[in-house]
């Protein structure tokens, strides 16, 4: 299979646009994704190559924009939209949550609500507390969302184009940090399924079990551990929502100890799910050790960069933690 | 009855479709109403007793494939785009068979054949959400419009206003209808707006308003006629229909809000009794005629009841209610 190396945000346009050329149905819009190509600059060349009907600037109104995707979506298209920072969920969440993640089952299955909302996530940038929150697990409650958190250009690509063709609402969670990490994808179409995880690293002593940009920390240490002869296994989860528990429940029952790593604030994280995951399957009874948890501190981001550093998971964090289930 | 394309008149079918529509509404509220105190129906419902000519008026000005989305007080929007009325009582009795498979219930009535794109039980959010279908309209050149209906209380929702702003800014054609029945739940219109001219909401977004005597049927259908052949040309309109809920708000209301007499008043003023003394002012029907239409929607809600109590009710069944949650 021929392969090619593109980033992180390369890859999340080069699956829109191939799906846009593919269903002309497919179009996309949020703000300044036009000619600014989009705060991170994801968008780039879009609105020349499919021009402004289908590559639309809107006005700074979530709520009317995120609907906006809702009615076009029950009605034939299958919208893209960019929310510009995940924060801003918050400003349009009655859209998301009472709409788009409702209809279909209160509804009595007679329409569906095939839209993504591709939305920027993490922190690590400098932009403090209201541009910089991991909100996954909110999304993840609401029954009707899928939730995807890709960690490689690989997966970003390879899910997007899934959750485009997908006929629900997808909240697709891109990792700002690795917008310019670089990867390797084929040259041709091809598509990864929803709701299935990754081993990214196999190990038979620890497993870290994870997802985004923790996923490269995790694999650090992972590369660290193996130089002292202990072999950490990475599951990258890449969609939470529906969530693959088997393959959780095989790692676990495979090296016996568990890390739960996420950038998310840890207090009521999405962690917990997946050590309920294991704690309400017959993995417990492999377990050798107590499951650990790494997530952000329970502070909003600050923004000094030693302040923010620390506030997230760090590798050392989690080097501690995957040593403490081997003490 | 005052402002009203007087070529009505000459086509009595119609004039009997708009009666007989408003009758159905009529009935269809107050025996769910009835069915409500008798105990058949769960939940809550947000009755619309008094609203029947703003409902039937835009409704029957609409076209077929048109899009509409209605409100939690929505039964008359959606009997009137054309929801069956039998599957309708079927889905407020929570039958397994009902227009939403018991799974929806007074508030979120939808039926996407008929264009009703749902009954909304969030204040607003209406808006946003027929933006996209007159997105898709405009987009794939269908011709159809959006009428969003909503209240004078959630004319003060943020929804409402960016979705004003966007149709106009994208020439969406979106109705904005909005019902004024002088109160929101229990707060009088005057209290929460320092300007009662709602049509002035149209202004700053450059939308073209219209106004008219909800309670008016040939006005109301009138008006919303004409709007929907502007909106469907140019883009959005706002259309405030100015009418009075008789019945409460919800299964909550003690009306402690407002007067027996205030209520009587409305009451006698009527949208179904305006256009029974006018048809017969006007010797375009006799009594006997009105009688038998009458008759004829009693009969139409009666076997609604009939055939909905014979509706199964859904089983409960966990990995299958967990399995609609998703569309394939």
């Amino acid at each position: 299979m021929a392969m090619k190396e593109i980033t992180y945000a390369e890859a999340v346009k080069e699956a829109m646009s191939e799906e846009m050329r593919r269903d002309e149905n497919v179009f996309f819009m949020g703000e300044d994704i036009g000619v600014y190509c989009g705060a991170f600059g994801v968008s780039k060349g879009m609105v020349q190559e499919f021009g402004e009907d289908r590559v639309i600037d809107t006005p700074i109104s979530e709520t009317a924009f995120m609907g906006c995707g809702i009615g076009a979506a029950i009605t034939g298209m299958r919208p893209i939209v960019e929310l510009m920072f995940s924060d801003f969920m918050a400003v349009c969440y009655d859209q998301i949550i009472n709409q788009a993640a409702k209809m279909h089952f209160m509804f009595g299955g007679k329409v569906n609500v095939p839209m993504v909302i591709r939305t920027a996530s993490g922190g690590g940038t400098g932009a403090a507390a209201q541009h910089s929150q991991s909100l996954e697990q909110m999304y993840c409650h609401v029954p009707g969302l899928k939730v995807v958190v890709p960690s490689t250009p690989y997966d970003a690509k390879g899910l997007l184009k899934s959750a485009i063709r997908d006929n629900n609402t997808v909240v697709f969670l891109e990792q700002k940090k690795l917008y310019r990490t670089k990867g390797m994808v084929p040259e041709e179409d091809y598509t990864i399924p929803l709701g299935v995880a990754d081993v990214k690293r196999e190990g038979k002593d620890v497993s870290i079990i994870t997802y985004g940009r923790m996923v490269q920390f995790s694999l650090e240490v992972a590369e660290k551990l193996a130089k002292e002869g202990i072999e950490v296994e990475v599951l990258d989860l890449r969609t939470l929502s529906p969530l693959d528990k088997d393959a959780i429940i095989a790692t676990a029952k495979k090296t016996k100890r568990v890390v739960v790593v996420h950038e998310a604030v840890e207090f009521g994280g999405f962690g917990g799910e997946v050590v309920s995951t294991i704690a309400d399957s017959d993995a417990f009874y492999y377990l050798d050790a107590p499951i650990k948890r790494v997530g952000a501190l329970y502070c909003p981001i600050p923004f000094n960069p030693n302040l923010e550093k620390n506030v997230f998971p760090t590798p050392e964090r989690i080097e501690a933690a995957v040593r403490e289930t081997l003490a | 009855m005052s402002n009203y394309d007087k070529a009505l008149l000459k086509d009595k079918a119609f004039l009997q479709e708009l009666m007989e529509r408003m009758m159905i509404v009529r009935k269809f509220e107050q025996k769910v109403q009835w069915l409500f105190a008798q105990g058949f129906v769960y939940g809550t419902t947000h009755l619309g007793v008094g609203e029947e000519g703003a409902n039937i008026g835009t409704t029957a000005a609409l076209h077929p494939d048109d899009y509409m989305l209605a409100t939690h007080r929505g039964h008359g929007a959606a009997l009137g785009k054309g929801a069956d009325v039998n599957l309708m009582m079927a889905e407020i009795l929570a039958r397994e068979t009902g227009l939403n498979k018991g799974k929806g219930g007074s508030m979120h009535i939808a039926d996407f054949d008929k264009g009703i794109l749902g009954a909304n039980g969030i204040l607003g959010a209406n808006g946003p959400i027929a933006c996209g279908a007159a997105f898709t309209s405009k987009r794939k050149k269908l011709g159809r419009v959006c009428a969003a209906f909503f209240g004078d209380g959630a004319s003060n929702e943020g929804a409402i206003h960016e979705s004003m702003n966007l149709a106009a800014a994208w020439g969406l054609p979106v109705m904005f209808v909005l019902i004024n029945n002088t109160y929101g739940m229990s707060t009088p219109l005057r209290k929460v707006v320092h300007d009662m001219d709602l049509t002035k909401r149209a202004i700053p977004y450059g939308i073209k308003s219209y106004e008219c005597d909800g309670n008016d049927i040939l006005e109301t259908y009138t008006t919303c006629r004409d709007a929907r052949e502007y909106c469907e040309k140019n883009g959005p309109v706002l259309i405030v229909e100015h009418t009075y809920r008789t019945s409460g708000h919800s299964k909550s209301d003690g009306n402690l809000y407002r007067s027996k007499e205030e209520i009587k008043e409305w009451e006698a003023k009527n949208p179904v009794k305006r256009f029974t003394d006018f048809l017969l002012e006007n010797k375009l029907f006799t009594q006997e005629d009105i009688d038998a239409m009458d008759k004829k929607t009693t009969d139409i809600i009666e076997k609604a009841v009939e055939f909905a109590k014979s509706c199964p009710e859904p089983q409960f069944d966990a990995a299958q209610i967990q399995a609609d949650v998703y569309a394939k």
